[in-house]
């Protein structure tokens, strides 16, 4: 029986002009990520082992503590199903229209309480940096979830180098704005640019990555490339796509869904089975790929590895 | 005569039509060319076709009282029975696929979740609607009887967009078009109906006319 994959019959529905230049884009960023590999000391053996895609067959080069066992969601669908409101509000959306993002030249602006803040190429905050295989959950708000194969490195390695100061509460991000490349950011779905944050903890837990690719191969621009957040505890929306700015400031920052709706949305937004949204239940949610439903885990299963760092804390007022 | 011929002729062509949504999207469901989340698909699918289906329904009136094209009436029944499908389709979705017939969990999420409790209302409140849609039923209620029922129509409408405004996570173009429709559709009965009661007794009767 053929059968046939969405994606199958999204690339072939891609014009040739998108198909071209998202061409070029992985050329560029598979280049980056040699030119990388020509930089750092250690470069892992995933990139080179031919971007294996397939969820049964891939397997991570250095399988890691911090690893789920879980079965991979396909590449195809972690590249399919995306909820990247700059390109539209379909889950489609963004595979379809990503492709005019520009993911080079590309900077990330260190502002605030830190002793080396600067305009940073992409190549000078993956310097030096060792790439690891990252197998997360990835749930969403909306009630679905993925496992991840990620590829990045802590955010608190990028952090220690750039010497916040104690006055560096919070750390806030920032996506880029470019209406003329994300068409969605000429809507006023959401207020832009996308920003997002975290207590300097939850920032420099071992947990929270800095992203640059999935399945060893470099970061498709639906899924936030060239560099995004990923902090598998919380709601997807937390996990910023696209940063173009880290900021160290004092106080909470404003996050964008809480901005969209505050009662909805908090700033922590942790994985909670216990505390439903007001409009939906949070106690189960729908694996991609599965037929039945999953009962959802305390901080999305990694209630050991976090559950610490907020003991004493009420998690229904801080939702 | 020969129009009667043309609305026989035109309704199982219209029939097919109407049936094209969920044709097309069983297709896709069986070729796996919906999304990494089909079930989802499914259920906004259904959705959003109710919805459409009702706004046809409350559009024949409107129009056909502006064109005075009367035998659009002949459709109304097949369009409102359609939107009675199509929320049986999409309602059955949520009991089977989101719930998995666990009666216990359905029953203590329907109060729980506004967004569930006022979908499953209005799709309620078209249960009399279907029951009632045939001519013996139209009949046996008598026409004025019968016209005051299914203005629940007019429920159902606004409760449908409320659901709908309820569910996203935030309000698109999508859901104030929908509502506006709705709005605008409800508008025009009431100001018809003011209009016709200010000018009086001097206007012809209306042809009662039933599908």
């Amino acid at each position: 029986m053929l059968v046939k994959k969405r994606s199958d019959s999204l690339e072939s529905q891609i014009t040739s002009e998108s198909l071209y230049r998202r061409r070029r884009e992985f050329m560029r960023n598979a280049g980056l990520v040699i030119a990388g590999a020509a930089v750092s000391s250690v470069f892992p053996k995933t990139v080179s082992s031919a971007f294996a895609q397939d969820a049964k067959t891939w397997k991570p080069s250095n399988p890691g503590k911090f690893d789920t066992t879980e079965e991979l969601t396909p590449f195809k669908d972690i590249t399919s199903y995306n909820n990247f409101y700059e390109f539209g509000v379909d889950k489609d959306d963004p595979a379809r229209y990503a492709g005019s993002l520009k993911t080079e030249p590309w900077t990330i602006s260190v502002e605030g309480y830190v002793k080396k803040a600067a305009v940073y190429h992409l190549e000078d905050v993956l310097k030096g940096e060792t790439k690891e295989d990252r197998i997360y959950r990835h749930r969403c708000v909306e009630g679905w979830s993925m496992v991840i194969p990620w590829l990045g490195f802590p955010l608190a390695n990028f952090i220690k180098r750039l010497e916040p100061t104690s006055k560096a509460k919070y750390v806030a991000f920032e996506t880029k704005l470019a209406p003329d490349e994300m068409p969605g950011e000429r809507s006023g779905v959401l207020q832009w640019p996308y920003v997002e944050g975290l207590r300097m903890d939850e920032a420099m837990h071992p947990l929270t990555l800095l992203a640059v690719g999935l399945y060893g191969k470099p970061l498709p621009n639906q899924d936030g490339a060239p560099i995004r957040l990923v902090v598998p505890w919380k709601y997807g929306f937390k996990s910023i796509k696209s940063i173009v700015k880290i900021s160290f400031v004092e106080d909470q920052p404003p996050t964008s869904w809480n901005r969209a709706a505050s009662n909805e949305y908090g700033f922590y937004s942790n994985v909670n089975p216990d505390v439903d949204h007001p409009r939906w239940s949070q106690s189960h949610e729908r694996r991609i790929g599965e037929f039945f439903k999953r009962k959802t885990l305390m901080f999305n299963g990694y209630a050991d590895q976090v559950g610490g760092i907020y003991s004493g804390m009420d998690l229904r007022k801080y939702f | 005569m020969k129009k009667r011929n043309l609305v026989s002729f035109a309704k199982p062509i219209f029939f097919a039509a109407c049936l094209l949504p969920v044709v097309i999207l069983a297709w896709n469901g069986l070729n796996g060319s919906l999304s990494a989340n089909p079930i989802s698909d499914i259920t906004n699918e259904t959705g959003v076709w109710t919805l459409r289906f009702i706004v046809l329904t409350l559009l024949i009136t409107p129009v056909r009282k502006i064109t005075g094209w009367h035998w659009l009436i002949k459709f109304r029944r097949m369009i409102g029975l359609f939107a009675f499908f199509y929320g049986t389709l999409h309602f059955t979705t949520y009991l089977w696929l989101d719930q998995f017939f666990d009666w216990q969990s359905i029953v203590t999420d329907i109060p729980k979740r506004p967004f569930i409790a006022i979908g499953f209302a209005s799709f309620i409140l078209m249960v009399p609607l279907a029951v009632t849609s045939t001519q013996k039923m139209i009949r046996r209620l008598g026409g004025k009887k019968w016209d005051i029922l299914h203005r629940l129509i007019y429920c159902t409408a606004v409760g449908a967009v409320i659901h709908y405004i309820w569910l996203v996570k935030v309000v698109t173009y999508r859901q104030i078009t929908y509502a506006a429709i709705v709005a605008v559709l409800l508008l025009f009965r009431f100001i018809w109906k003011y209009r016709s009661n200010a000018v009086g007794t001097n206007r012809p009767a209306e042809k009662q006319v039933t599908a």
